[in-house]
């Protein structure tokens, strides 16, 4: 990792500096384009007192699920929780706490955050509990509610390809919040399936440019199905 | 008799118009895709990132990468584009999208409507409900008009926290097709065999009889 080669070899490097108490901001939407390897390493690192700010907390025993298992998130920022019984039950004990999020004010919250923007005016929760104690301001008749940016600490990415510059791309919906939460951590680390040589990638067909990034490991990925729904009639046997 | 999910799905479709971006919501609103009038040409919207959403894979084709917003693994389909998530809800959000369908726990006389957080229960989250309804100017909300119990989900006012406020126009329920309009349902449709009498005792909030409710045909 040397000027703009942002390449690591171990994981230990690529999350060197993370600590007790920090804010993460991680990819991914259901299991769908996690950084699952980046996740299964701050479990080995044993950080406590984490926020994390994703759009969901991963299955029991895999994604961010793996963090709830020694307690180490004490803050979830999220639009969709509850696929694993942990979460739920320590939410209940009150040993986690939860901000609910809607999912494009989330999106959002981390773009604006990634592009210096404080905060921005969305009808999105307008009269309801999401807007409690949060600015309230009409423009042309209409009702907006005032949120504030993210940013974090760290962005913990899954990309697809990159190269040694930190240019990423993704592949398919494993997009989803990747870009964002890429622009908003103020170390991002991506990990990648392939990372490429330069000159590889077309430049005009970039997602997340370099700039955003700081480091940048090639991993194996299990990417685990959530909801596995084939077409009717589509088993293997009518394949034939 | 009360339509059945099928028959619900069938009427929302008929709202269909070629060119249509629409968002179809978890539920009922999915079986919508199954019912696309023949001649029509529209593109489904998945929020988590996905514009020309397909059917669902085969063993061959299934893909992790490749997932819809209820987390199931689907296609893309000829014109489709990926992105995302901010750009998915800028294009809710900014009012790209012609057409949402959703479901609900209430909704009321004045547009208002609950479909995420009972109290007392646990709470997952509203995912991108809040934004969807908020967003868009085309709603059209599907439920049961009435809970198991017979109590009406068609409120003077939700009882339960709101997903969104005066952002509702049309309500389809197992019973009838309604808009809301100054402060009341409209009765537009009775499902076949239902009564008005019927809608009207499973309806709590102001309803509206016209001379002209039709009886919906499948």
């Amino acid at each position: 990792m040397a000027g703009l080669d942002k390449r690591v070899y171990s994981y230990e490097q690529a999350l060197a500096g993370l600590a007790d108490g920090m804010t993460v901001l991680a990819g991914g939407f259901g299991l769908c384009g996690i950084p699952e390897n980046l996740i299964a390493h701050i479990r080995t690192l044993g950080v406590r007192g984490l926020t994390v700010v994703s759009n969901n907390c991963g299955v029991d025993g895999f994604g961010l699920g793996v963090l709830l298992e020694d307690r180490q998130i004490r803050k979830m920022v999220a639009s969709y929780v509850g696929e694993n019984a942990l979460f739920e039950r320590q939410l209940l004990s009150g040993e986690l706490e939860v901000e609910l999020t809607p999912q494009g004010t989330l999106a959002e919250k981390l773009r604006a955050g990634g592009a210096g923007i404080p905060a921005f005016y969305t009808a999105t929760g307008y009269g309801t509990p999401v807007a409690e104690g949060k600015e309230v301001r009409e423009f042309n008749g209409r009702h907006y509610v005032l949120e504030q940016a993210i940013t974090g600490d760290f962005a913990i990415v899954k990309g697809w390809k990159a190269d040694h510059f930190g240019n990423v791309i993704y592949r398919h919906t494993a997009q989803n919040f990747n870009p964002l939460a890429a622009s908003a951590g103020r170390i991002t680390v991506v990990e990648v399936e392939e990372i490429v040589e330069p000159g590889e990638l077309p430049p005009s067909q970039i997602h997340t440019p370099g700039i955003f990034v700081d480091r940048v490991i090639q991993g194996h990925f299990e990417k685990r199905i959530e909801k596995r729904t084939l077409k009717p009639n589509a088993h293997p046997a009518a394949q034939a | 008799m009360a339509l059945t999910r099928e028959q619900m799905a069938q009427r929302v479709a008929r709202e269909l118009q070629d060119g249509y971006y629409v968002n179809l919501g978890i539920g009922i609103p999915t079986l919508v895709a199954n019912y696309v009038p023949a001649g029509i040409d529209v593109m489904l919207q998945s929020e988590n990132g996905l514009l020309g959403m397909g059917e669902f894979p085969t063993e061959a084709t299934v893909d992790a990468d490749m997932i819809n917003a209820g987390k199931q693994t689907v296609t893309a389909r000829v014109g489709a584009s990926i992105f995302d998530s901010a750009t998915s809800f800028a294009m809710i959000r900014g009012g790209h999208v012609d057409l949402t369908v959703l479901g609900a726990f209430e909704v009321d006389v004045r547009g208002n409507i609950a479909s995420w957080m009972i109290p007392g229960k646990l709470v997952k989250g509203m995912g991108g409900a809040m934004d969807l309804v908020a967003g868009a100017e085309n709603i059209i909300v599907v439920m049961t008009h009435a809970s198991k119990d017979g109590e009406s989900k068609l409120l003077p006012a939700c009882t339960l926290p709101l997903t969104g406020a005066g952002c509702i126009r049309k309500v389809l329920t197992d019973l009838a097709w309604l808009e809301i309009i100054d402060g009341a349902f409209v009765l537009r449709e009775r499902a076949p065999g239902v009564s008005i009498e019927e809608i009207r005792a499973k309806t709590a909030g102001k309803l509206v009889v016209p001379e002209d409710v039709v009886e919906m045909t499948f």
